[in-house]
This record gives C-alpha cells, sequence and structure tokens, in this order.
C-alpha cells in the first residue's frame, strides 16, 4: 500500500487504517472493499468525516458474479481443430429455466456503491460481498443516505439480497407476483413463465416459455497484449 | 354527523398527467395527500440483462429507449465507459460533435418538458408552440443519423459519421407549396451546420415567447410557487441532480465540474434557484435553455471552421472505411471480426456520468476480457427523484401532484429500465 497515486486512498487509509478495509485503485477511480460486517460503519464514516465527505449515494447496484470470465468459445487451438461452434451455454441467453445450472461459488454476490462528494468533488466506488453462507443478507444503508431506499428494492428485486434494516423491502421492478430473481447469471434470458390470454378460460393465463433461448454472438474471451500495452501508455502519461 | 375516513385512491397507470405508466396509490385525508405510494416497473425492458447477452456495440441502440426524450445523452454516457475501459479517445470533431447534439438533445427534452409541464397545469397553448421547435430538432437528428429519435449515433471511439453537407428539404404537396413551401425551406438551403445556426440564432426569441406565456402568469404561479419545496440537504440525501439539484440552490453540474467531451472549451453559465419550489425548477430549465443555445452557437462556429476525422482510427474498435475493406486484407479482417464478434473490452469496472437533461446519467460497467459487459448498470436520475415523491408531495393538494410530477421530469423508460 505505499504505491498509492490518488489522493483519496491516502485520505481513506489516514480513516480506516489497513486492517478494515481493501483498497484498489484502477485507472479509472478508486474501489473501496468493505467487510459485510463493517458496511453500515464505513458508510457513516464516509459521509460523516471532514476529510471524505461522501454526501451522496449515487447509485447502489446489485451484481451477481457466477460465470465471471467463463468463455463460451474457446479461441485456443483453432488452428489444429477449427473454432467450436459456442456450445457451451453459459451466456444469460443461453439456456432455459430448466437447463439452468445450479451451483454455488464464493463471492457470488456483491453490492457496489458509487458515492459523490461535492464538497470535495470526487468520486468512490464502495463493494462489499454478500455472506456465502446462511441468509444473503447485507446491512442497509438508509440510515446514513436515504435516497438509497428504492436502490435498495431494485437489487432485492433483482438479485435477492436482503438489505437488513430496510424499512419497506418490496419488489420494485417485477411484476406483483413474479417469483425468482431475473437478473442472476443463472436466470434465462427468455424466462421461465409467459402470459397469454386463454380463449377457453376467458381470462389471462401464465404457461412455461414456448420460445428457444436463443443467442447469436457466443461470448468470447481474449486477453490481448495490444491492451495490455496501451494501460501501460496511459499509466505512464 | 357521519365518520370521515381515509381513503385511498388509484392515480395512473393510464392518466393523462402520468407522463407515462406511474401508478401512483395515494392515501387521502379529503384533497390532502397524507402517503402516496409510485408503483414503478410497468415498462420494466430488462435492459441491462439484454445487455449482457449481445457484443457492446449492439446495446447502443437500447440506450435511446432508456430515456426516449434525451436519447443522444444516454448513447453518450454508454459509449463513454466503454471508451475508459478501452482506452481509446474521440478526436476532437467528434467531441465538439457529440457536445452540440448532447444540447440540442437537451433542448428537446426541456421542450417535450415545458409543453407537457404547462399542459398538467392547465396551459394548453404552450404545447403547440414546444413540438413546433422540437420538428426541427427531430429533424437534425434524422439528417444526421437517419432516424428522428432513436438514432444510434455516438459509437466508442467517436460518432458515425460526420455532419452531412446537405439538409433534407420539404418536397412540394397539396398542403405546402409556392410561398409556404419557401418559407419552410428558408433555413434548408445550406448544410445541416447552417440549419442549426439559423435555428439557434431564432431560438432565444422562442425562450421569449415561452416566457410571455408563463413567467408572470398569475395562475401558473399559483400553481408552481411553494410547491414541491425541497430544501438543499434533502436534495443531497435524496440522490438528487440536474435541475432538481440546481432548483435547491447547489451550483453543481457535471458540463463544469466533472468536465467530458468539449464542455471545458465552451463558455456557459449554470444557473441556480433559490427557494427550491416548483417555480425555481422552472425557471431553472428556461435558463439551462438559453445556457444551451449559448453552446449550440460556439459548437457550430467551431465545426465549421474545423474539418477532420470523426472516428478513431483503432480499427480494433472502429470499422475500417468501405474502400480500405474491399482493398486491403487487413482491414477485411478487422471489418469481420468486428462485425461477427465485436471487440474484446479489456477487464475492468468503471462507472461514467454524463449531465443528461434531467440529471446524472451514469453507466456502471464490467467487463471481463469478453466481448460482451459481465454487469452493466443503468443509474437514472429519475429513479432517484421519483422515489423521494412520498416525502415532496405529502401534505400537499391532489392537484399539486401534478405538478411535482411535472416538476421531476419522470420518463418512465428510465426508470423502469
Amino acid at each position: 500500500m505505499s504505491n498509492l497515486k490518488y489522493e483519496l486512498s491516502k485520505d481513506l487509509i489516514a480513516t480506516f487504517g489497513n486492517d478494515v478495509i481493501k483498497i484498489e485503485e484502477t485507472r479509472h477511480g478508486v474501489t473501496l472493499v468493505v467487510p459485510v460486517d463493517s458496511w453500515a460503519d464505513v458508510a457513516r464514516e464516509l459521509k460523516d468525516n471532514k476529510a471524505l465527505m461522501f454526501e451522496q449515494l449515487v447509485d447502489l447496484c446489485g451484481v451477481d458474479y457466477l460465470t465471471y470470465g467463463q468463455a463460451e468459445w474457446q479461441t485456443e487451438g483453432v488452428s489444429s481443430t477449427g473454432f467450436s461452434r459456442g456450445i457451451y451455454r453459459k451466456g444469460p441467453g443461453r439456456f432455459s429455466w430448466d437447463e439452468r445450472r445450479e451451483e454455488s461459488v464464493a463471492n457470488r454476490f456483491a453490492v457496489i456503491v458509487q458515492l459523490l462528494s461535492f464538497k470535495h468533488n470526487r468520486r468512490l466506488t464502495i463493494k462489499c460481498f454478500a455472506p456465502n453462507e446462511g441468509v444473503l443478507s447485507v446491512p442497509s444503508l438508509i440510515d446514513v443516505w436515504p435516497g438509497v431506499n428504492w436502490f435498495e428494492r431494485e437489487a432485492f428485486d433483482l438479485y435477492g439480497i436482503v438489505f437488513k434494516g430496510h424499512p419497506d423491502l418490496r419488489r420494485i421492478l417485477t411484476d406483483y407476483g413474479f417469483i425468482g430473481h431475473p437478473f442472476r447469471k443463472d436466470f434465462p434470458l427468455v424466462g421461465n413463465v409467459e402470459v397469454k390470454y386463454d380463449e377457453d378460460q376467458k381470462r389471462v393465463v401464465y404457461q412455461p416459455v414456448s420460445i428457444e433461448p436463443r443467442v447469436l454472438v457466443p461470448k468470447t474471451i481474449r486477453r490481448d497484449s495490444r491492451y495490455v500495452d496501451s494501460m501501460k501508455d496511459q499509466e505512464a502519461s | 354527523m357521519s365518520e370521515i375516513k381515509n381513503y385511498t385512491m388509484n392515480f395512473g397507470p393510464q392518466h393523462p398527467a402520468a407522463h407515462g405508466v406511474l401508478r401512483l396509490i395515494l392515501e387521502m385525508d379529503g384533497e390532502l395527500v397524507e402517503h402516496a405510494d409510485p408503483h414503478v416497473g410497468l415498462l420494466h425492458r430488462a435492459t441491462e440483462k439484454l445487455a449482457e447477452s449481445k457484443p457492446f456495440n449492439q446495446s447502443i441502440g437500447y440506450m435511446d429507449r432508456l430515456d426516449y426524450v434525451s436519447m443522444m445523452c444516454n448513447e453518450h454516457a454508454y459509449v463513454r465507459a466503454i471508451e475508459k475501459l478501452l482506452g481509446v479517445r474521440a478526436p476532437l470533431r467528434a467531441q465538439y460533435i457529440r457536445t452540440l447534439f448532447d444540447e440540442l438533445t437537451r433542448l428537446r427534452n426541456h421542450l417535450m418538458w415545458i409543453g407537457t409541464h404547462g399542459l398538467d397545469l392547465g396551459a394548453m397553448a404552450l404545447f403547440l408552440y414546444a413540438f413546433r421547435e422540437r420538428e426541427m430538432l427531430m429533424d437534425m437528428y434524422e439528417a444526421v443519423s437517419g432516424a428522428r429519435m432513436h438514432a444510434t449515433y455516438y459509437r466508442p471511439g467517436g460518432v458515425y459519421r460526420d455532419l452531412p453537407d446537405q439538409m433534407p428539404k420539404h418536397q412540394e404537396s397539396q398542403w405546402t407549396k409556392g410561398k409556404d413551401l419557401r418559407k419552410v425551406n428558408e433555413w434548408r438551403e445550406g448544410s445541416l451546420l447552417d440549419f442549426i445556426e439559423a435555428f439557434a440564432d431564432d431560438f432565444d426569441s422562442k425562450i421569449a415567447e415561452y416566457r410571455t406565456l408563463l413567467q408572470d402568469n398569475r395562475i401558473w404561479k399559483q400553481r408552481t410557487v411553494g410547491i414541491g419545496v425541497v430544501s438543499p440537504e434533502q436534495a443531497k440525501a435524496w440522490g438528487f441532480s440536474g435541475p432538481m439539484l440546481r432548483g435547491s440552490g447547489i451550483e453543481w453540474d457535471l458540463r463544469k465540474k466533472q468536465t467530458y467531451a468539449a464542455y471545458d472549451k465552451v463558455d456557459f453559465d449554470i444557473p441556480v434557484g433559490v427557494n427550491g419550489d416548483c417555480y425555481d425548477r422552472y425557471l431553472v430549465r428556461m435558463e439551462e435553455m438559453t445556457q444551451s443555445n449559448r453552446i449550440i452557437k460556439q459548437c457550430v462556429k467551431w465545426l465549421k471552421g474545423n474539418p477532420g476525422p470523426v472516428m478513431t482510427d483503432d480499427y480494433k474498435v472502429a470499422p475500417p472505411n468501405r474502400e480500405m475493406m474491399k482493398e486491403d486484407m487487413e482491414s477485411m479482417i478487422h471489418h469481420f471480426k468486428l462485425f461477427t464478434e465485436g471487440y474484446v473490452v479489456p477487464a475492468g469496472e468503471v462507472y461514467s456520468a454524463v449531465e443528461a437533461p434531467k440529471g446524472e446519467f451514469g453507466i456502471f460497467l464490467i467487463s471481463d476480457d469478453s466481448n460482451k459487459p459481465f454487469r452493466m448498470k443503468v443509474r437514472a436520475p429519475g429513479f432517484a427523484h421519483l422515489s423521494a415523491m412520498n416525502d415532496m408531495v405529502k401534505g400537499h393538494m391532489l392537484a399539486d401532484v401534478v405538478a411535482v410530477i411535472g416538476t421531476m421530469d419522470i420518463v418512465f423508460g428510465e426508470i423502469d429500465r
């Protein structure tokens, strides 16, 4: 932690020390990784500390890291075998409800918050991984920034992350009576059920989806040396 | 005497003043609102999830459909996020074109807002005047991209093509001919920039027209002064941005404070309100139109004098031109890879925000070295504004709910995503 290039990182270390938090610096800014137990305390300090003064919570979003870094298309060894057809159906649009993968990985769900300080004109990203065992829950920040209310409802709705201490944790974007959390990576893009008007019953009914999951371009991963070079240039300038 | 109880009222989802599909459950005590519970999500299309299933460039079109009255500003936030991760920069001329079209978009948005806000509060005529000018702004979109609304004009590394040398003209019809035809084509003889210049020179007088209708209008003031007051502390705590924040007296504009595109090279001021009520936010937005017009004039002047490339020459991101593609093997490979697989964005997490007409429109993007976004989150200004609905209308009359919805300038494309 000796070669920190942002002023903000130094202020953060001065406030919290190295024990509680982990600082990640990129070309685009500073990310603070906070353990779930001290999430609310760190948030309170970020807002009230005179050197930090993050008065506004700009955004809160949930993330599901399942399938992170997994390609559907193998690009190595193609010169001898030819390209595969992208048959590893891992991408969001490529499997149906019955074919979805049931697996758990460590640090799968995270909550990422964007903060803004008007006084110092700085931004900060803070991030917290939901616990791997037990209830998928993270403390609510509603006492620190009241504006987080709907953002937490949204993350609950789409990812199923429970915000402890939230006064009104209802679904917000999905339909009344919706089942499942649609933005999880193991939820198919085509969904699970569709609605139609049933001529015999004279009402709208739910039924399993009848369309085939389909995506035109498979997900490909390439680690290109050109980007590594261009990043070095940027860092130097 | 009969007992009087609170009753619950359903406002929307089909209501002319609900600006789309807002369902508002109001708990009323006579005419007074005790509690408001907005139900959103009726227009939820899972844009963020759809973006995860396509290459980066294919989602630019979805951005237009988020806040569908300020299309190009949304695109701007998205392409900036990709550019940040890729480490590419658009050429200066493209930066100016983006600045120009962001401001034209701001005018479009504010004209839509003033028209419908006026309509909601009983000022019928204004809507017609506002849409008269908005039509010309649509023509500018069409001239540059081929589409009146959903342009898909900004691309990572620049803009899709340079501004056209000719402005399309109206053709003779049964209703428009002779003198009338010459009049509607008067500004369209030259290039697109000539047309924009003529529009901008004239537009200040149009703003004055709108002001004549509203500024000192007694009914307008009765409906907006002292309604939906937001203190600066509340505005910060609730996550407000844009005119909602500036209306409460906080001088904060991303174009100035965290500048992007060519905003550091043009002159403009940030208008702020004093009282934080609907009338002050009206004043702020009206002044913003004047300031936008100032920026437009400066951009037109610069663009006329400085021709140049509008797209980066990094062919890993932007396609080479067609002649090169047909003659040069390398270019053909680039073209093929770009249009089948797309480009790969290096792993990283980035947040990029622009000052959209409604406030801070941000895109949070996570890439995992692949050709599709791993996660994309849209931070819509209207979502934060609408979440404070209950606090803003509590204790107001039912008719004031309409004024507050209007002053928030909400559009459900971006709130429901």
